[in-house]
């Protein structure tokens, strides 16, 4: 992080010797005057950069290591494949759009508003075709929602895998949605044709050359389904969909279909290659689970963690996490330094936004002793997130999606954090 | 917002009353009949815009309630939602018109478009294909990435066997083992493949494809031919083998429960540290394996704030050791390397066949001996001459497959370093005794 020193969250990760360095750097029983304070410095009195140099912002070059990263041989092909949110060095609930994690399964798609359509057809009324400007003309609103890959933690299944929250837990993003009511689009091509509406369904389908199609059941396609066009207040990022994507609230990141060109009504699932080949759970009979939708509650502490070691040695420590769920809003997080003996309830950022990130905090004056790290999360329905164990015991290992199991932090005295499983 | 209203009106009033005390003071002193005159006009002036005043402040005092009532009536809207559960976004108005936008879709715009199918058939073009054709097409346009027998190639996705696997460890999950409908076979072809060059293949090509695929599970004949006309009657091996989520019955009535937050348990102790500790090196490359082991971590007790004192201070020990005689760095090195072929081999305790044979007890094995395993001809001809897989054998053989192999249906393209090629060998001796 620190350009002169030279020292970056990886040179942490090399063992304790950085630490060491970085502790009596930051000691605040420094004998000498900081040169720092003394020294007039360059940028107090030279002049700094002019409006205008970008103009569109990036962050500062030290942020350079706070990006998305990909583990390559996870996938065949970086066009067919996933990356990770650095959600260790954020804080607050917002993901930044540059940072936010991608899945693609045909790769990123330039598609101009100029040549944006989306259909509505099938069982309804009157079939429609939409330009972009249409889409803006409708009554939107603006909602905070979580985007989870249900594979998200998949790797963890079998056991401690990848060290770092970005690797765990980084297929994640939250972000302000501006859109359209879908059931405003429905109502305008009409439903009636569709007749009884309790057992038809919303098949979606992106314009991007895998084509990913979802079947959404129309209970929650008239509930709080989003077209969306913007999000964090400025349009979609490519990479995100551009410029229209579907945002399905509390439901996995794969039905949050990208590129959205079209909505068609109809009387039963499609059972999309996504929706059965994919995203469903195998389990130690060799039965699946299928139409696993809501992403159950889930925490993680993001800092201390493998990618965020507690460089300031003991005394006051800020243990930050994040929680979630797809059913609705965070009621509690408890937080366990010793591997899940005993629980203190952590403090809640800001509430009320539902199936939305949730931040928490406990602040504590660490003693330096090695600490397990967990958190556990609780939502409105009364539901404590599980453990690995109990996630086994009721799946099996052959799973790989849905897996929301309390995460563990070996920290050891140096302060280092890694990826662990405890009994 | 009522408050500073009320604040700003009160003044008003207030200053005009003031204005016109004073009017009247002046008049009482004893001026000349001009200035009482005058004054008296002021005073009638005064007065009318004492009333004015009046008036604009029952005016905006009328205002204030108003305000007051909708800002009373936004908190309740806003106070029922929260206890809805809802956020406080208000939602965007709906009518029972139409707000008129958009325009009415052509029907060809709809068939352009409109090409999923649906589970019993519906949605299907016109067509037919059979598997021997299917086997031509799909060698042009599937085979670099699924394979020539579609078990995929890399990492790519393996479209045939693994039956009867579902229950394994590692699932090998396949259009013949896995997928429940053919629907789904025939639409993601015709959609969304090939890779970079979807939406390309006519419906016959997809018909004779999708008979291939069905043809290298070994579920139909070659001479199978699949059409619009005999799609529907076709049932797949894992039909039944889906149950629709099931949590809110198994899980979540279990899981809703006040959890314990003190002396949960005696004790706890770290079983697994991670596989990878470097997940993304800075100088790129691979993933760095992780060789500690739990065995100098503390354990946790019940009723201390952190760890006990039962450290022990050992130097980290490799996680695989299983010769004396292997170098721990060159097998942890040959563990990597072998992902590359962990897609179809197995090694190790209780390892199966995949689409590649099981390689336990590999050095010193009759090469085409694993049990159970449908060896290409080349193998079986091997496996006649009595040759025997030694390290030399299995380095060649890796290096060029194809060259050392003629005909093998492993489809790896084979290791180029020596470096990897010695790792592997360490590896699969280390696991495979």
């Amino acid at each position: 992080m620190d350009a002169k020193t030279g020292t970056s969250r990886r040179s942490f990760l090399k063992g304790s010797v950085a630490i060491a360095g970085a502790s009596v750097a930051g000691a605040a029983s420094a004998s000498e005057a900081d040169p720092l304070i003394t020294d007039v410095q360059d940028w107090a009195s030279i002049t700094g950069a002019g409006v205008d140099e970008t103009p569109y912002g990036m962050p500062i070059s030290f942020e350079k290591d706070v990006v998305r990263r990909n583990v390559e041989w996870l996938t065949a092909s970086p066009i067919s494949s996933i990356n990770f949110t650095p959600i260790h060095a954020l804080d607050g609930t917002i993901t930044p759009q540059g940072c936010a994690f991608e899945r693609h399964h045909s790769g990123a798609i330039e598609l101009r508003k100029e040549d944006y359509r989306l259909m509505i057809n099938g069982l309804v009324d009157n079939p429609l075709v939409f330009h972009y400007a249409d889409l803006e003309r409708f009554p939107r609103e603006n909602h905070v929602y979580f985007c989870e890959c249900a594979a998200n933690t998949g790797m963890e299944w079998a056991g401690a895998q990848l060290n770092g929250a970005q690797f765990t837990h980084g297929m994640i993003h939250n972000m302000e949605y501006t859109g359209v009511p879908l059931r405003t689009l429905l109502n305008e091509a009409g439903l009636a044709a569709a007749g009884e509406l309790k057992d038809k369904w919303v098949y979606v389908e992106g314009a991007d050359a895998s084509s990913n199609g979802r079947s959404i059941p129309m209970e929650k396609a008239l509930d709080d389904v989003l077209v969306a066009f913007k999000a964090n207040g400025e349009a979609l990022r490519m990479e995100h969909g551009y410029p229209v994507r579907l945002v399905v609230p509390g439901w996995e990141g794969n039905m949050w279909v990208k590129w959205l060109r079209r909505i068609e009504v109809t009387d039963m699932a499609v059972e999309s290659r996504e929706e059965t080949s994919k995203y469903t759970d195998v389990y130690e009979d060799g039965t699946a689970r299928k139409w696993t939708w809501v992403m159950d509650a889930k925490s993680v502490i993001t800092s201390p963690s493998p990618q965020m070691p507690i460089a300031h040695g003991k005394g006051p420590l800020v243990i930050s996490g994040l929680a979630w769920s797809g059913h609705g809003k965070i009621t509690r997080v408890d937080v366990s330094r010793d591997g899940g003996i005993s629980w203190e309830t952590a403090r809640l950022g800001k509430q009320g936004d539902t199936k939305a990130l949730t931040r928490f905090y406990l602040d504590i004056d660490w003693d330096g002793n090695p600490m397990l790290l967990q958190s556990r999360a609780m939502d409105e329905t009364g539901y404590v997130q599980p453990t690995k164990e109990q996630l086994r015991a009721m799946r099996g290992e052959n799973a790989v999606y849905h897996n929301n199991c309390i995460q563990t932090w070996f920290v050891d005295e140096n302060g280092v954090a890694e990826n662990v499983e405890v009994s | 917002m009522s408050k500073s209203l009320n604040q700003i009106v009160l003044p008003v009033a207030g200053g005009t009353a003031l204005a016109l005390s004073a009017a009247l003071l002046f008049a009482n002193m004893d001026y000349g009949q001009k200035k009482i005159g005058a004054l008296e006009q002021r005073v009638e002036q005064i007065s009318l815009q004492a009333e004015t005043a009046n008036r604009r402040a029952d005016d905006e005092a009328a205002a204030v309630s108003d305000l007051k009532e909708k800002i009373a009536e936004i908190q309740a809207a806003a106070e029922e939602r929260a206890a809805r559960g809802g956020d406080l976004t208000e939602r965007a108005p709906e009518s029972g018109d139409k707000f008129g936008l958009g325009r009415t879709a052509k029907p060809e715009e709809v068939a352009a478009w409109d090409v999923d199918v649906l589970p019993d058939g519906r949605g299907l073009p016109e067509g037919k294909g059979d598997a021997y054709w299917g086997e031509e097409v799909f060698a042009e346009k599937c085979a670099s990435c699924h394979g020539d027998f579609a078990e995929g190639v890399d990492n790519w996705p393996v479209l045939a066997g693994g039956f009867d696997t579902l229950g394994d460890k590692d699932p090998v999950k396949t259009v013949g083992s896995y997928w429940p409908y053919l629907s789904t076979v025939f639409d993601y072809v015709h959609r969304s493949m090939p890779f970079g060059e979807a939406q390309t293949l006519t419906a016959d090509e997809t018909y004779a494809i999708v008979a291939y695929i069905l043809y290298s599970n070994d579920l139909v004949d070659d001479d199978f031919e699949l059409s619009h006309e005999n799609f529907a009657a076709f049932e797949m091996y894992n039909r039944d083998g889906f149950v629709i989520d099931d949590r809110p019955a198994l899980e979540y009535a279990k899981w809703r429960a006040e959890p314990c937050m003190e002396s949960c348990k005696p004790s706890v102790e770290i079983t697994m540290r991670a596989t990878f500790l470097d997940v993304t090196p800075e100088d790129g490359g691979e993933s760095v394996m992780n060789h500690a082991t739990a065995d100098d971590t503390p354990t946790f007790v019940a009723a201390a704030p952190s760890a006990g004192t039962d450290e022990v201070a050992a130097e980290d020990a490799p996680s695989v050791a299983a010769s004396a005689s292997l170098d721990p760095v060159l097998v942890a090195s040959g563990e990597k390397v072998f992902k590359k072929c962990g897609a179809c081999h197995a090694v190790g305790a209780g390892a199966k066949n995949k689409s590649g044979p099981h390689l336990n007890g590999l050095f010193g094995r009759q090469m085409g001996s694993v049990d159970g395993f449908k060896y290409s001809k080349v193998f079986v001809a091997a496996q006649e001459q009595g040759r025997v897989w030694d390290e030399v054998a299995l380095a060649e053989f890796l290096a060029k497959p194809r060259s050392y192999m003629k005909g093998t249906k492993m489809a790896f393209s084979g290791l180029r370093k020596q470096d990897d090629l010695d790792a592997i060998t360490a590896y699969l001796k280390s696991v495979g005794e």
